[in-house]
């Protein structure tokens, strides 16, 4: 049961051949079994979880119809970023360790109606700022591929806790990578949707204009399935995109014949390690088996997405970040003399090493004088990215490459460097800066047996055609049917 | 203004914050109603909850395409707004979302009246942000509470050149600004309660001279502190500069206690703000045809009705100015022209200005509010014309109309029997009777003594009760005196 896809799950719901409760009950005891040697999940309330199984089971003891829908009593976990009523929600921070969210998030409730129970809330990098989620509060995040790695980050939570399979599928999300490299670290499909798609209301903002939540899954079945509920239209974020309903299932079965795969050669250079290239290179073989060609293509501007990034990001992270200033919620100091000290101190406490260097970062970049030359050169270099993708897509329907420049590394192999950190969103933060979609797939195992990522670039709106090209791969590989040797 | 200051000229901006009307936030949907229970008023998105999002409510866009066209701006077809950082506890997500660089109204104008001196006062700009809360230092005992009611409440800063050379001409334009506002409904005008705030930008100079060093008088919430805060500044200015002292930038705040100004920060511990635009709204786009639809909406404004009443009823501008001066006042006189017809156009202007103004002063009451309304005060006036009462008798009504005797002038002449006497062989015998008590007064009369007439007039007057008409008692009088 614990290697169903959703399709099965949802498929023995319906059938009665297990009750919501029953598949809660067998997350939770795993979850309870394995999570402290992996520390994935932040939060667990089997009271909470087995309420709203019980409220699943008897929704459908009404017998069928609308109010039983493919997910319904199918379990999930979120990412410690999505706000969840009643439940803590600590964004991976000291800062909202003891925050219990009034309300839930756009894609909380969603998935809610929907039926979906809840198993808990996932480790992450402080406020989503990290590759590796060693930057959490609450402790890094173990690679289920051999704990002495890290799961990659932000998301590293919600990629061991699939990959080990302690929850059939979870949220992420992906501000520069966040979705994409945690999949590619732990061997799994993961999707960060063009931006607007998915509402950011509940959503915890790290970098407004960059953050987009999505689906990390087993498959890009289960990706289609749950993207389909977690998208659409919210009133509540101005940035929503006001487009009609998609179901993204529609397209899987589509063969890949004529398919155009674009190689940007600025993916393809030196800084990727050997046993990346070879699986990747293996990859796109095997889609010129399916029927695609490949075709060079150029991102000219590539080399300053991180850069770019590391200006617009930690400027919107500086403001965004404000709002925890000690006086409402979250944490404040014990003590303090006046209010500059109760901010300074609150602050000082309760914010990490990599968030003080990123509001520091933002709060340099946006000062006056300053912003010319950092915050609006930044802006540009992003439309310049962006016009480069979409000269590259006259000429191709997806661009494939490396996610990660390597498999997952060891605990503290780059922690000390912050700049050879971000180096490893190298591939990934482009996307975010244009707007686009992006994939990440497994495409096979590297050094120390560790997966490798395949990514997946669509035009702005191509989760369908994506998850097509992914969905079609994976009918002829089994590379993400390949589990972590943890636990069994 | 004194001698030395004379010697000087005055240099005055304003940035006026209007609170609109709008029934919720800017950003929010919780309600904007003044006077809530603290932290009543305020929803996820005003506390800044983790997690939640601003959404522009179009109806403040409305109230800021309404005042541009009211004042002849431009109304800027895309703006932005954007993020001013700062940390402060009733600013909950630690940044104000306000229009930055580009605001949604661009230049127009106001003409201003001091004395007999028109002045046009250009506008910079006028832009839409969220309001803060409030932090309340009384009754918590050396600690701050916060009130969050007023937090994303939406305001206009309305910003002029600084076109403004005393104080009378920035209290000229606060109070047509005012009237503006309130006019077109964008604003309730309410000082007290702060919905109407002006910060005041003074500088001093030679004649000639380039501007001075400025200072910023903030949070006046009366014309009079707005006078007097200037008045303040100005002398205070040129005593420092007179005495050798240089004038800082700095902030400053009125004291109404002790008619001073006082130092709130300098310019060296000015905030660094760090605006930027907020990621989390889209650029506001206006089209031509959001604004002919807010046109269409506007009600006449009180210059295009000012330059109508003088056509219309010929009166004189300084009339015109007054009748305009609120929208409810030009409304009334419309209603009240309306019933007792346009020939009495002047005469009830006069009356609006005079009795009912003073008596609406005296007791602090609004035009809106008036107890004479414009049908009663149009009765009363129809009265006057035609003769029926003369203007002593005309304010007697007019008391008992404002206390609510009767409901019309009709009526209270009526039951007072107050009509005026015209009639000859009504008035001769009176007459008769106050010449044969007074001979003392037809005497000096007779003597060429021409107050001893008025004193007889008076007489008569006092015999009929005010009821004889003072022309005819004039007119027989003389008659009288020379037969």
């Amino acid at each position: 049961m614990i290697e169903s896809s959703l399709q099965q799950l949802s498929a023995a719901l319906a059938a009665k051949k297990v009750s919501a409760v029953e598949l809660a009950t067998l997350f939770l005891d795993r979850i309870e079994r394995l999570n402290p040697a992996l520390n994935a999940f932040i939060t667990t309330d089997r009271e909470r979880t087995l309420a709203m199984a019980r409220a699943a089971d008897a929704r459908r003891a009404k017998g069928p119809g609308e109010h039983c829908g493919p997910l319904l009593g199918v379990p999930l976990a979120h990412k410690d970023i999505f706000c969840t009523e009643g439940w803590r929600t600590t964004c991976g921070s000291k800062m909202l360790a003891n925050f219990v969210s009034p309300y839930d998030a756009h894609v909380v409730s969603q998935l809610k109606t929907a039926g979906m129970v809840t198993l808990g809330k996932l480790n992450m990098d402080e406020f989503a700022m990290g590759s590796s989620n060693e930057t959490s509060h609450f402790g890094p995040v173990k690679n289920p591929w051999d704990t002495n790695r890290v799961p990659g980050g932000s998301s590293g939570g919600s990629a061991a806790a699939v990959a080990a399979r302690l929850a059939p599928i979870a949220t992420g999300t992906d501000t520069g990578g966040s979705i994409r490299q945690p999949a590619a670290l732990c061997g799994l499909t993961g999707l960060k949707p063009t931006y607007g798609v998915v509402s950011r209301y509940g959503m915890i903002a790290f970098a407004s204009s960059l953050d987009q939540g999505g689906p990390m899954a087993k498959s890009a079945e289960d990706c289609a399935l749950l993207l389909s509920a977690m998208a659409g239209f919210d009133e509540r974020d101005s940035t929503s995109l006001q487009r009609e309903a998609e179901d993204y299932s529609r397209d899987l079965a589509r063969p890949l014949a004529g398919l155009r795969i674009g190689l940007p050669k600025e993916f393809f250079g030196p800084g990727m390690d050997d046993d990346v290239r070879a699986a990747v290179a293996a990859a796109l073989d095997q889609y010129r088996q399916l029927g695609a060609t490949t075709v060079e293509v150029s991102l000219p501007n590539s080399g300053l997405s991180v850069p770019a990034y590391y200006v617009i990001a930690p400027a919107e992270a500086s403001s965004n970040l404000s709002r925890f200033d000690g006086v409402r919620y979250g944490h404040r100091a014990a003590e303090y003399g006046d209010l500059t000290e109760m901010y300074c101190k609150s602050r000082a406490e309760g914010f990490g090493a990599e968030v003080k260097r990123r509001i520091l970062i933002g709060t340099y970049v946006l000062s006056h004088g300053y912003y010319d030359a950092y915050y609006l050169q930044a802006q540009k270099i992003r439309r310049l990215i962006a016009t480069d993708f979409q000269e590259a897509f006259k000429v191709c329907d997806v661009i494939m490459g490396p996610t990660s420049p390597s498999v997952a590394f060891s605990f503290g192999a780059k922690s000390a460097d912050p700049v050879q950190m971000y180096l490893a969103d190298i591939y990934t933060i482009a996307v975010n800066l244009a707007g686009l979609p992006g994939m990440s797939i497994p495409c096979g195992f590297g050094t120390a047996d560790m997966p490798v990522g395949l990514q997946l670039i669509g035009p702005w709106f191509g989760e369908s055609t994506m998850l097509n090209v992914a969905h079609q791969y994976q009918q002829a590989t089994d590379w993400h049917r390949r589990c972590p040797p943890i636990g069994d | 203004m004194s001698q030395r200051e004379a010697q000087w000229e005055v240099v005055i901006g304003l940035e006026t914050h209007a609170q609109l009307q709008t029934k919720s936030k800017i950003f929010s949907g919780a309600a904007t109603a003044f006077g809530a229970e603290p932290n009543r008023q305020a929803c996820a998105v005003d506390i800044a909850l983790p997690g939640v999002l601003p959404v522009l409510n179009r109806e403040a866009v409305v109230c800021a395409i309404k005042f541009g066209l009211a004042v002849g701006a431009q109304i800027a077809p895309r703006s932005m707004f954007a993020r001013k950082n700062y940390f402060y506890p009733d600013l909950p997500k630690g940044y104000q979302i306000s229009h930055f660089e580009i605001p949604v109204v661009q230049g127009g104008g106001l003409t201003i009246r001091v004395g007999d001196t028109e002045k046009f006062v250009h506008l910079t700009r006028a832009h839409l942000e969220e309001d803060a809360g409030k932090s309340l230092h009384e009754d918590f005992h050396g600690k701050t509470g916060i009130d969050l009611n007023r937090a994303g409440t939406p305001l206009l800063e309305i910003v002029t050149e600084p076109d403004m050379a005393s104080s009378a001409e920035a209290v000229a334009y606060a109070k047509a600004l005012h009237s503006l506002v309130t006019w077109i409904g964008i604003c309730d005008g309410n000082m007290q309660e702060g919905s109407f705030r002006c910060d005041a930008n003074v500088s001093v100079r030679r004649p000639g001279a380039p501007l001075g060093t400025r200072r910023e008088v903030k949070n006046l919430n009366s014309f009079r502190f707005l006078q007097q805060a200037i008045d303040y500044e100005i002398s205070w200015q040129i005593n420092e500069i007179e005495e050798g002292r240089k004038i800082r930038q700095a902030t400053v705040l009125f004291d109404p206690d002790t008619g001073e100004t006082r130092a709130m920060r300098s310019k060296e511990d000015a905030h660094d703000y760090r605006y930027f635009p907020d990621p989390d709204l889209l650029p506001l786009e206006i089209t031509p045809a959001w604004i002919a639809e807010v046109k269409s909406t506007l009600p006449e404004l009180p210059q295009a009705m000012q330059a109508r009443l003088q056509s219309q009823f010929g009166l004189s501008a300084y009339d015109a100015a007054m009748l305009t001066a609120q929208r409810e006042a030009g409304d009334y006189f419309q209603q009240a022209v309306a019933i007792a017809g346009a020939e009495s156009a002047k005469l009830v202007a006069n009356w609006m200005q005079g009795e009912l103004s003073a008596r609406l002063n005296r007791e602090e009451r609004g035009i809106a509010a008036s107890p004479v309304s414009a049908q009663q005060l149009a009765g009363l006036v129809r009265r006057v014309a035609d003769g029926t009462l003369s203007s002593k008798l005309a304010k007697e009504v007019f008391d008992a109309l404002w206390t609510g005797e009767a409901k019309d002038a009709n009526a209270v002449i009526e039951a007072r029997g107050l009509k005026q006497v015209s009639d000859a062989s009504a008035i001769g015998p009176i007459i008769d009777a106050v010449l044969a008590a007074n001979p003392k007064s037809v005497e000096e009369f007779r003597a060429g003594k021409e107050k001893a007439f008025n004193a007889l007039v008076g007489q008569v007057m006092k015999a009929s009760k005010g009821k004889a008409n003072p022309q005819q008692v004039n007119d027989l009088l003389r008659q009288k005196l020379a037969g």
